[in-house]
């Protein structure tokens, strides 16, 4: 049994109330966008529901504490199409057992969510370490990002508090939206660049002191390195190549 | 004028750059004035320079004069270098700007001493101070002590820093003597102390009363240089064991020297650094923090320095064969803390998931156990049975058959006959 959803993390949810209705033995969630007909195999296609989905979600707050909703969560916003399975037969597998069930770590869902959280809170923790802001003509700071998962749900508050007496603008440009902070709140925005470099906005465009302190930014990078120490593998493998399109201090000038 | 800065910023930065510490964690202040900044509790490091060193704070000098000579220094007074000083205000702005680009943590102030030491420490307090107060500045910054400035400085200062800091220099009172005859041991230790007692203060005051101002709430940490004095690494770790002990440190670091001196007490130039050296003292460090070691199970009269080749957990594990094999389905989470290929997370997690079932061996590699390494001194549920009972130097043999390391460069380990 193959149980398909539309890719939202409601969809992921009604699939699981859908699936305690019928009780339909063991299935597997595909999301529609990667779904292939297989020739012996029956599917079913979840209709988003708003209800179902808020239901399931409070059955596993209570299940759950809360450092685990966010690995669930974390998982979802991880966007690779095998987590939306393993969220699936996790959500089943809590529901199913006592409490406490999630720490198993030798079950291969409670394993896989683990992993998945972890790679998504690392590359959010890179976004908060790689996004470089450049001021521009009218006072607001822009980056343009394309992280590896969808990050911004999660980085959004901790610029929101960093940031609070500047207006920012972090741009996702992968998945074209992006979130702008204008002094009180933080909203989600879509961007039509028409003449703009994204990555690059033009000189033109930008605030006057913004070229000094990206030459400063440049020079004390270089400074503060040790010759003697060179060690090129452990650099890279802090930052890794493709984050260097987003850093100053990366840039050939 | 940018020009100006520029040389400064590259004259004070270069200067700055062997103090190694860069943490930013530990920082509790929030962004409560709508003013720039808030801590991040476990900090960030913004990028990282071709050393592999991370960049989180903009570590730079007041200033690279200086009326001491210490050998070991780059600023020391008879050094031919550039010198240069920055105003109040250029330290603010540098640092206010990199910080609204995301570019930085915080500020790292350090300075060479002119005049004296409150004179210094005068000047740094400024920079603090017009940061909190007067731009609304809540991020990480770390700050100096200087040596033999007055108490009333240094508790003023600890009001606005997250972080302060004052450094060993060399590991014994001897080697410091050596290298820097006008600077002893108790001119870092008082100020240590006298900072150590004022957040011990404060915190007890924050029982009794709600609001307490903070107070170094990033605590303190030193740095010790090594390898340009003939300690042991026993000498070495003994000394930071008893700093962690007494003063609370946050953290010792361990600072390879890179030479800079022609001078014939020291290493000459062009020697490498001691970086290997140096990753084998912060795993030792790494060991008495978080896996529960005694420095003296690691390194005592009998083995006063670290293995080269291994690691030091893998070395202690060799040592003592009689704790081996330990049963990862029964054994203690300090037992399971000890073996070698098993880190902090793994031994949580494996303690978690064995009350659902015994563990096997496809398990243990998922929860992100070394396995190659850790099979020699486990059991499982599906251990293959041996008959052969291994010496520790033959499952040396066997590790370091099958790894790559680095720093060794051709096989030095001799071959073993039985």
């Amino acid at each position: 049994m193959t149980y398909i959803i539309d890719g939202s993390l409601q969809g992921l949810l009604t699939a699981v109330f859908e699936w305690f209705e019928r009780k339909p033995g063991k299935a597997t969630l595909k999301s529609s966008a990667i779904f292939q007909p297989e020739a012996f195999v029956e599917s079913f296609t979840v209709t988003t529901h708003h209800e179902k989905a808020d239901r399931v979600w409070a059955g596993l707050q209570k299940k759950l504490k809360k450092n685990w909703l966010r690995q669930f969560y974390c998982s979802y916003l991880s966007e690779i199409p095998e987590a939306y399975n393993h969220l699936f037969q996790f959500a089943i597998y809590i529901f199913q057992n006592q409490p406490g069930a999630e720490s198993n770590f030798g079950n291969a869902h409670v394993m896989a969510l683990s992993k998945y959280a972890r790679s998504v809170e690392r590359e959010k923790h890179r976004m908060e370490a790689f996004i470089r802001f450049q001021k521009t003509g009218d006072g607001i700071f822009y980056a343009g990002i394309d992280p590896d998962f969808n990050v911004l749900p999660l980085i959004s508050n901790h610029f929101k508090n960093r940031y609070a007496d500047q207006q920012w603008v972090i741009y996702d440009l992968k998945r074209k939206y992006g979130l702008h902070y204008n002094l009180t709140s933080v909203e989600e925005i879509t961007i039509s660049f028409s003449s703009v470099n994204k990555q690059n906005p033009a000189p033109v465009l930008m605030d006057e002191g913004e070229a000094l302190y990206s030459t400063l930014w440049k020079d004390y990078f270089k400074s503060a390195n040790i010759v003697a120490r060179k060690n090129t593998k452990l650099h890279l493998q802090h930052v890794p190549k493709r984050y260097w399109k987003y850093l100053t201090e990366k840039a050939i000038s | 004028m940018s020009d100006r800065i520029r040389e400064k910023l590259n004259i004070l930065a270069d200067a700055a750059k062997y103090d190694v510490s860069c943490s930013s964690s530990g920082g509790t202040r929030k962004n409560t004035n709508k003013g720039l900044g808030d801590s991040h509790s476990s900090g960030i490091c913004h990028t990282y320079t071709e050393d592999g060193r991370c960049v989180s704070l903009l570590k730079i000098l007041l200033t690279n004069h200086c009326i001491y000579d210490c050998l070991f220094c780059v600023s020391r007074k008879s050094n031919d270098v550039k010198r240069a000083a920055f105003t109040v205000d250029e330290v603010v702005e540098l640092t206010m700007n990199f910080y609204r680009r995301n570019y930085i943590e915080g500020l790292f102030l350090s300075s060479g001493i002119f005049k004296n030491a409150d004179f210094t420490m005068e000047r740094l307090l400024l920079v603090v101070k017009k940061l909190r107060l007067e731009q609304n500045y809540n991020g990480y910054i770390h700050l100096k002590t200087i040596p033999g400035a007055s108490d009333e400085l240094i508790k003023e200062a600890g009001l606005y820093a997250d972080r302060m800091s004052i450094n060993l220099e060399m590991p014994t009172e001897a080697g410091l003597k050596l290298l820097a005859p006008e600077k002893n041991h108790n001119d870092v230790i008082k100020p240590l102390a006298f900072v150590q007692q004022q957040i011990t203060q404060f915190s007890a005051d924050k029982k009794l009363i709600k609001h307490v101002p903070k107070f170094v709430p990033a605590g303190q940490s030193t740095q010790m240089v090594i390898g340009a004095t003939p300690e042991s690494d026993k000498d070495i770790m003994y000394t930071a064991n008893a700093f962690y002990k007494n003063f609370s440190l946050k953290r010792v670091y361990y600072s390879g020297y890179v030479p800079i001196s022609n001078d014939t007490r020291m290493p000459i130039l062009g020697t490498q650094p001691p970086l290997l050296r140096e990753n084998r003292l912060y795993q030792t460090d790494w060991l008495m923090r978080f896996y529960g070691f005694k420095v003296q199970e690691i390194l005592n009269d009998a083995n006063p320095n670290l293995d080269v080749d291994i690691d030091p957990k893998l070395s202690w594990a060799i040592r003592n064969m009689q704790h081996f094999p330990v049963d990862i389905n029964t054994a203690d989470y300090k037992m399971i803390l000890r073996i070698p290929g098993i880190g902090v997370m793994s031994a949580q997690k494996i303690v978690q998931a064995r009350k659902f079932g015994k563990l096997r061996i496809d398990q243990l590699k998922k929860i992100g156990v070394a396995y190659n390494r850790a099979k020699h001194f486990i059991i499982c549920l599906d251990s293959p049975y041996q008959l052969k009972d291994y010496q520790g130097t033959q499952i040396k043999a066997f590790i370091l058959a099958e790894s790559q390391s680095k720093y060794l460069k051709t096989d030095s380990n001799q071959m073993i006959l039985f």
